[in-house]
C-alpha cells in the first residue's frame, strides 16, 4: 500500500467520522437537551408526545442505531474502494458482504 | 402455584440453561475458548455484548429514575446509548487494529511509558470498582425481593453466587451463554411493558402506547397529558419536562457518552472478533440489541408511574395492595402516617413551602430492633414503624426506593405469577452478567497489567492466576461493603459516577494516542491525573463530605462532573504537550499504522 493511499483513506474515513458525530451531536444533546423547549414548541409532536420530549426518550435511540449502520456501510464501502478489506488481498475466508 | 415457588422454578431453569450451554460449547471446542468471537457470526457477538453491557443499574434502576424524573430519566438513555456511536466511530475499530488485549496494554505501549500503563491500571481499578458497587446493590435489589430479606443480607447471598459464577471461569468466554442472557432480559423486559400498555392503551406495542391515549379511566385522554396532570395535581414538576438544569443535564449526558467510550470492560468485549470490519458490524448488532431494552425503558416508567400513584395515593392503609406491605416488610417502601388519618398521600415538592418531599431524615428507613414492644414495632393501622424523625413540615407521607419500580411494576398491574417470575430471571442475569464480567477485567488488570507488566515482570502463569483469584476477592468484599452502604440513593447514579471517571481519564487519552500522532507522555499522563483527580475530588466531596448544592461548580452535578473533567484532562495533556519532546519515532508509525483497517490480525490473548 502506498502512503498516499493511506492518507486518503483516512481523510475520507475523517469526514465520514466528524459527519456521523455532528448529527450524533444535533440529535442527542442538541434536540433533546439544548434546544429543547424550542423544539416542544415549534416541532409537530410525535403522537401525543411534545417532539423534544419524543426525541430525548425515543427517537434520539432510533437515530443512534440509523447512524451506526450507515457508518458500517460507508466504511465498508470506502475499505473496498482503498483496497483495505482483508478479504481482497488475503481470501482467507469469505467475508460476508453488508450490501 | 406460590410466586415464590415460580419464582426459583424460572431461576433454577434459566441457571440450568446457562450453565448447559457453557459446557456443551466448552467441550466442543476449546480453541474457540480465547478468541471467542472468531468462529461466531457478529450478530451473537453483538446479543453477548448487549447482555454483558445491561446491567442492574440499566435493567432494575433506569425505569425507576424515568419514572420519578420523567424527561430528567433521559440523561440515562441518550447517555448509554449515544455513548456506543463515540465508542464505534472514534475507538474500537483502531483499538481493535492495534490488537492488544487490555486498555492500560494500549496506553503503555502508545505511550512508551510504563508510569503511564501504571496510572491507566490505577485507572481501570477505580473505574471498574465503582461500577461493581452499582451491581452488588442491584444484586441485593434482587435477592431481597426474592427471599423477601432486607437489602444487607440480599448483597451477601448475591456476592457468593457472582463470586461462585465468575470462579466457573470459562463462563464468561463462551459467548453463546450470554445470548441465552441477552434473551431472557429481552423477554422479561418487554413482556411486562406489553401487558401493561394492553391495560392502559389498548395498544399492544408500548411505545406507541407511550405517545397514545390512556384508556383505563374509560374515557380517550392522550397519556402523557394525563401524566402531566397527575404530577401537577400532586405537586411534581411536570412529566415531559423534568426538574434539572439545562447545563447540568448537558454535562451529566455528555459525561455518560463519553464514559461509555472510555469504559475498559466494554471496549475489551471488541477485541475478541474476527477483524475491523466485524467490529463494526458487530457494534450495530450490540446497539440494536440494547435499543429494543432502551426504547421500551421508558414506557415502563411511565406506565408504572401511573399504576403507583393510581394504586396508592389517598387509599387507606388497610386496603393497600398486598404488594405494597410486601415491599415494607422488606424495607423499599414506607409510609408515615404524619396527619393521622390512616390514608396513604403522595405528594411533591411543590406541596410544601420547603420544597421538599422528604418524609424523613436519612436516606433510608431505620427500623427498631426485633423483639421490641409491639407497640413500637406495628402502628394501629397495622403499618411498619420508623425510628426515623418524621420530617412534618410536607404533606408527603410515602417513601419508596427508586430501585424497585421495576420489580414493583408487575406487581402494581396485577399481572400473571410467571410474569414475576420472568423479570426476577431476568434481573438476576442482568446483574451477574456484567458483575462477573466486570471482576474477571478487574481481576486481570490487578494480575496481568500491574503484578506482571510493572511490579513483577517474571511471574508465572500460575502466580499470575493466584494474584487474580484474590484481586478477584477483595475487590468483591470492597464492592459489597458499597453495595450496603451506597454512595448514593440509587444504583444507576452510582453507576453514573463510574462513567464520570471513565469520561475524565480514559475517553481523551485514548482518542488523544489514536488522533493525535504527536501527543507525549508526559501529555497523557498529566492529562490522565489531572482528570480523574479532579472528578474523584468532586464525587467524593458532594457524596461524603457534605457538599451541599450550593457549592456546585457552574450547578453541575457530582454526576456530570465528569465532562469537565474531560476537558481539564485534553487541556492538560495539550499544555504539557507543547514543552515536552514528541514521542519516537516507531511510536509515530505505529499511530499512522492503527488507521488502516486490513490485516488486524489475531487477538492477542490475556
Amino acid at each position: 500500500m502506498s502512503s498516499t493511499n493511506a492518507l486518503k483513506h483516512r481523510q475520507a474515513c475523517l469526514v465520514i467520522t466528524l459527519a456521523i458525530l455532528g448529527i450524533w451531536f444535533l440529535v442527542s444533546l442538541g434536540c433533546s437537551i439544548l434546544f429543547r423547549e424550542w423544539m416542544d414548541l415549534n416541532m409537530p409532536p410525535v403522537g401525543n408526545a411534545p417532539f423534544g420530549f419524543w426525541m430525548a426518550q425515543q427517537g434520539s435511540i432510533i437515530c443512534f442505531v440509523l447512524l451506526l449502520i450507515t457508518y458500517a456501510v460507508l466504511m465498508y464501502r470506502l475499505d473496498s474502494k482503498y483496497g483495505y478489506l482483508d478479504s481482497q488481498h488475503e481470501s482467507i475466508d469469505s467475508v460476508d458482504s453488508l450490501e | 402455584m406460590e410466586q415464590s415457588t415460580l419464582n426459583f422454578i424460572f431461576i433454577g431453569i434459566s441457571f440450568a440453561i446457562y450453565i448447559g450451554i457453557a459446557f456443551k460449547s466448552r467441550a466442543s471446542s476449546t480453541k474457540e475458548y480465547y478468541t471467542a468471537g472468531g468462529g461466531v457470526s457478529p450478530l451473537a457477538n453483538g446479543m453477548a455484548t448487549a447482555a454483558d453491557w445491561m446491567s442492574a443499574a440499566t435493567f432494575i434502576s433506569m425505569a425507576g429514575s424515568l419514572a420519578i424524573g420523567g424527561y430528567d430519566g433521559s440523561r440515562f438513555l441518550m447517555g448509554w446509548t449515544g455513548g456506543f456511536v463515540l465508542l464505534t466511530v472514534l475507538m474500537v475499530p483502531y483499538l481493535r487494529k492495534f490488537g492488544k488485549a487490555t486498555v492500560p496494554d494500549f496506553i503503555g505501549d502508545r505511550y512508551y511509558s510504563k508510569f503511564a500503563r501504571g496510572v491507566a491500571v490505577v485507572c481501570a481499578i477505580f473505574i471498574c470498582m465503582t461500577y461493581i458497587m452499582g451491581q452488588m446493590r442491584g444484586v441485593g435489589v434482587v435477592f431481597s425481593q426474592l427471599f423477601g430479606i432486607g437489602i444487607p443480607a440480599g448483597v451477601l447471598i448475591g456476592a457468593a453466587i457472582v463470586f461462585f459464577y465468575a470462579g466457573m471461569g470459562g463462563m464468561k468466554g463462551i459467548t453463546y451463554t450470554q445470548v441465552a442472557q441477552y434473551c431472557v432480559m429481552a423477554f422479561a423486559y418487554t413482556i411486562p411493558a406489553i401487558y401493561i400498555s394492553i391495560a392502559l392503551t389498548d395498544n399492544f406495542i408500548p411505545q406507541l402506547g407511550l405517545i397514545g391515549d390512556y384508556v383505563a379511566g374509560g374515557e380517550y385522554v392522550p397519556f402523557l397529558e394525563k401524566l402531566n396532570a397527575i404530577n401537577e395535581e400532586l405537586g411534581f414538576s411536570h412529566y415531559t419536562s423534568g426538574s434539572i438544569s439545562r447545563i447540568d443535564m448537558f454535562f451529566i449526558t455528555a459525561a455518560l457518552m463519553c464514559g461509555t467510550a472510555g469504559l475498559p470492560h466494554v471496549i475489551v468485549r471488541f477485541f475478541t472478533v474476527k477483524d475491523v470490519l466485524a467490529v463494526r458490524k458487530s457494534a450495530c448488532w450490540t446497539l440494536a440489541f440494547i435499543a429494543v431494552v432502551y426504547l421500551t425503558a421508558p414506557t415502563i416508567g411511565a406506565f408504572s408511574r401511573v399504576n403507583l400513584i393510581e394504586k396508592l395515593h389517598e387509599t387507606t392503609y388497610v386496603d393497600a395492595p398486598k404488594w405494597f406491605k410486601d415491599f415494607e416488610s422488606t424495607g423499599q417502601m414506607a409510609w408515615v402516617d404524619k396527619n393521622d388519618d390512616g390514608i396513604i398521600q403522595y405528594y411533591g415538592p411543590a406541596k410544601s413551602d420547603t420544597n421538599s418531599n422528604t418524609v424523613f431524615a436519612g436516606k433510608a428507613p431505620a427500623y427498631p430492633v426485633a423483639g421490641s414492644a409491639t407497640d413500637v414495632l406495628v402502628g394501629k393501622h397495622k403499618q411498619r414503624l420508623l425510628t426515623n424523625e418524621v420530617i412534618t413540615s410536607n404533606p408527603n407521607e410515602l417513601w419508596f426506593g427508586n430501585d424497585i419500580m421495576v420489580m414493583a411494576n408487575p406487581h402494581m398491574a396485577g399481572l400473571p405469577p410467571w410474569v414475576i417470575a420472568l423479570l426476577m430471571a431476568g434481573c438476576i442475569a442482568a446483574a451477574l452478567s456484567t458483575a462477573a464480567g466486570l471482576l474477571l477485567v478487574l481481576s486481570t488488570s490487578i494480575s496481568h497489567d500491574l503484578m506482571k507488566k510493572i511490579i513483577k515482570p517474571d511471574l508465572s502463569d500460575k502466580e499470575e492466576v493466584a494474584y487474580a483469584r484474590v484481586a478477584a476477592l477483595v475487590s468483591l468484599i470492597v464492592a459489597s461493603y458499597f453495595g450496603i452502604n451506597p454512595p448514593s440513593a440509587f444504583i444507576a447514579k452510582t453507576v453514573a459516577f463510574a462513567f464520570g471517571l471513565a469520561a475524565s481519564s480514559f475517553f481523551p487519552t485514548l482518542l488523544l494516542g489514536i488522533f493525535a500522532k504527536r501527543m507525549s507522555r508526559e501529555g497523557a499522563i498529566a492529562g490522565m491525573i489531572c482528570g480523574i483527580g479532579f472528578t474523584m475530588g468532586y464525587i467524593v466531596y458532594f457524596q461524603f463530605l457534605g457538599g451541599t448544592k450550593e457549592q456546585y461548580l457552574f450547578g453541575i452535578s457530582p454526576e456530570g462532573i465528569g465532562t469537565l473533567g474531560m476537558l481539564i484532562n485534553f487541556a492538560t495533556a495539550f499544555l504539557v504537550n507543547t514543552v515536552s519532546p514528541p514521542p519516537p519515532p516507531e511510536v509515530q508509525k505505529m499511530v499512522e499504522n492503527i488507521h488502516i483497517p486490513s490485516g488486524a490480525g489475531e487477538a492477542s490473548e490475556h
